[in-house]
């Protein structure tokens, strides 16, 4: 039989306008934190500011992460989302309280487990609450945004209400556990213990998501079924199952994204959640829907803009982060980094 | 005669408001190449993704090795044995060469020698095995496409037009590799629109106009009847 004809492949030559256009979206934090720098001048100052607001990102990123890739994958307009960051933060709370004699020792390893358990348990519940709103509020709209929005939002002021009825309206106070209190100084400046933290946990959430969409086949499947889902089920894949999958697990992660963010502000509210999605919302636009490394760029690109803009004109900080949106989509209107879709 | 791989029988199909399939009956016998021919528009893509469980019949029975298949999703038929090139290729165009065969490799990883196998059919496959398959030639996006569908045995492949828009080198190799198939003794379901190609693997030939199956036959008698031909397509093939 006839064999195709071969080629070798000749590689185009990127200009290096090209290739800086490639990874311009990398390259905007390292510049926005010069420039935040050259703005701030104090480098003290500056560095306290910088770890803020990457710990602030790195938090923005947990909760966003899953709404993107349940928006990418599912095309699904989830406004309940809010809902788990809140249900999180008051389960992983509770634990929290319940655990008050490892919160107040003075041992690391006793604070980091009381942390792992409350986290454990409001990525479990989360995740639970999540199963059964796909089934019962989700599954009956695919394919309808109106209807989407509706039923969601319509979701998510049932279950602050329901947060309410069991936890109270009261807004809830907490202390951050012994050993997280407090900063440790590094070249002058104050740097917070819990953000240290938060910014280790973002980069293992980020590291660990990519290596299972780059590296798994689940990931594989998840990175097709985004592009192209009817042939995902033609070769042999039961994606409704993923979806499914999918729907869980970004609602626990923003089940994770709660607890940290309880501890972040040592204050929780039914409405925290809801207050976070307009954030959450710019970031997974900016960072192009569906893309996972987009949405990391552009939770750290707000959580650093937000802090560096409080400090320099404390009345801009409000409008910062839709100013910011406004740019990139200017600039690529379909994010920073666009996922091929299909059909 | 054994029964054949896949029938369909009264099969009708809606997209949207649409009525496409209008009781499609027909059958694909075991180890054979059947062409499903037609002008366009009459309904055969339809047909093939019916068959394949990414459009529901609306009535009509599919059976599949002796099974009734209907109320089966893609993914369980695909399980089941059937094998898809779609007319679009169906390239995930954000994953590599390499990522695209492991996808398919629906049992595991795929199988050394038959990926071997499959590089010698498709070289350019092996030469683009990290690229993203977004980067291909039309030509070598559809030899993905085949080479997907043929990464593990399967008892019937659907190809939708594998040689749509390629070049005459390409098209020969198309035809190699699917004779090859043939002489292994897959059962394919093949819609073309190329009458030359048609005459070169099928054994069989369904010719569909308006929705239905309007003629079935050896592909040996439609190829030599131009008055035939005629009259279920409209012209004759004999320039194809």
């Amino acid at each position: 039989m006839s064999a195709a004809p071969d080629h070798t492949p000749t590689f185009a030559k990127h200009s290096i306008t090209d290739r800086i256009g490639q990874a311009a979206p990398y390259l905007l934090v390292p510049v926005l934190i010069l420039a935040g720098f050259i703005a701030i001048g104090a480098p003290t100052s500056w560095l306290t500011l910088t770890v803020s607001g990457l710990a602030m990102g790195m938090m923005i990123f947990i909760m966003a992460s899953g709404l993107t890739l349940v928006f990418g994958l599912m095309d699904i307009i989830n406004f309940g989302h809010g809902a788990f960051i809140s249900l999180g933060a008051f389960v992983g709370v509770s634990v929290l309280f319940g655990l008050g004699g490892w919160t107040d020792a003075a041992s690391l390893p006793l604070n980091i487990a009381a942390i792992l358990l409350a986290i454990l348990a409001a990525m479990l519940l989360t995740g639970a609450l999540a199963w059964a709103f796909e089934r019962v509020i989700v599954r009956p709209v695919y394919g309808s945004h109106l209807k989407q929005i509706l039923i969601t939002v319509g979701a998510l002021i049932v279950i602050e209400e329901a947060i309410h009825v069991i936890w109270g309206g009261e807004e809830t106070f907490l202390n951050r556990p012994n050993a997280l209190r407090g900063a440790v100084t590094f070249a002058g400046a104050a740097l917070e213990k819990y953000r240290i933290l938060a910014v280790v946990v973002g980069l293992a959430i980020f590291f660990g998501l990519r290596l299972v969409l780059q590296r798994t086949k689940i990931g594989l499947i998840v990175r097709a079924g985004v592009e192209n889902p009817d042939m995902v089920e033609a070769l042999g894949y039961r994606l409704r199952l993923v979806f499914v999958g999918v729907f869980i697990a970004g609602s626990a992660l923003a089940g994770l994204g709660g607890v940290m963010w309880a501890l972040y502000e040592q204050v929780i509210t039914a409405g925290m959640g809801e207050n976070m999605m307009v954030l959450i919302f710019i970031v997974v636009i900016i960072g192009g829907l569906g893309s996972v490394e987009g949405a990391f760029v552009g939770a750290l690109l707000v959580g650093l803009l937000q802090n560096y803009v409080a400090f320099l004109e404390p009345k801009l900080a409000l409008v910062s982060n839709i100013g910011l949106m406004t740019v990139i989509l200017l600039w690529r209107p379909q994010g920073m980094m666009t996922v091929a879709k299909g059909s | 005669m054994s029964e054949p791989i896949l029938s369909l029988e009264a099969v009708e199909t809606d997209i949207a408001q649409y009525h496409i399939l209008k009781g499609v009956s027909l059958s694909v016998p075991r180890g054979q190449v059947t062409m499903l021919l037609g002008r366009n528009g009459v309904g055969k893509t339809t047909t093939m993704r019916t068959i394949m469980g990414l459009l529901r019949n609306k009535a009509g029975q599919i059976r599949f090795d002796g099974a009734e298949i209907s109320g089966e999703l893609a993914s369980s038929r695909c399980r089941a044995g059937i094998g898809f090139v779609p007319e679009d290729m169906g390239i995930f165009s954000a994953l590599t060469v390499e990522e695209n065969m492991i996808l398919a490799a629906v049992s595991g990883a795929p199988d050394r020698a038959r990926l071997d196998w499959l590089f010698t059919v498709f070289p350019p496959l092996k030469t683009f095995w990290k690229a993203p398959a977004g980067t291909l030639s039309g030509g070598q996006k559809q030899m993905l496409s085949i080479a997907r569908a043929m990464i593990e045995d399967r008892k019937l492949y659907l190809i939708d037009e594998p040689t749509k828009g390629l070049a005459p080198a390409i098209v020969s190799t198309m035809v190699g590799a699917l004779r090859e198939l043939k002489r292994q003794g897959a059962s394919i379901l093949m819609v073309e629109q190329n009458f030359a190609v048609a005459r070169a693997l099928g054994d069989h030939c369904v010719v569909m106009d308006d929705g239905r199956a309007t003629w079935s036959g050896a592909m040996a008698d439609l190829a030599t009847d131009h008055a035939l031909q005629e009259r279920l397509m409209g012209l004759s093939m004999e320039a194809g």
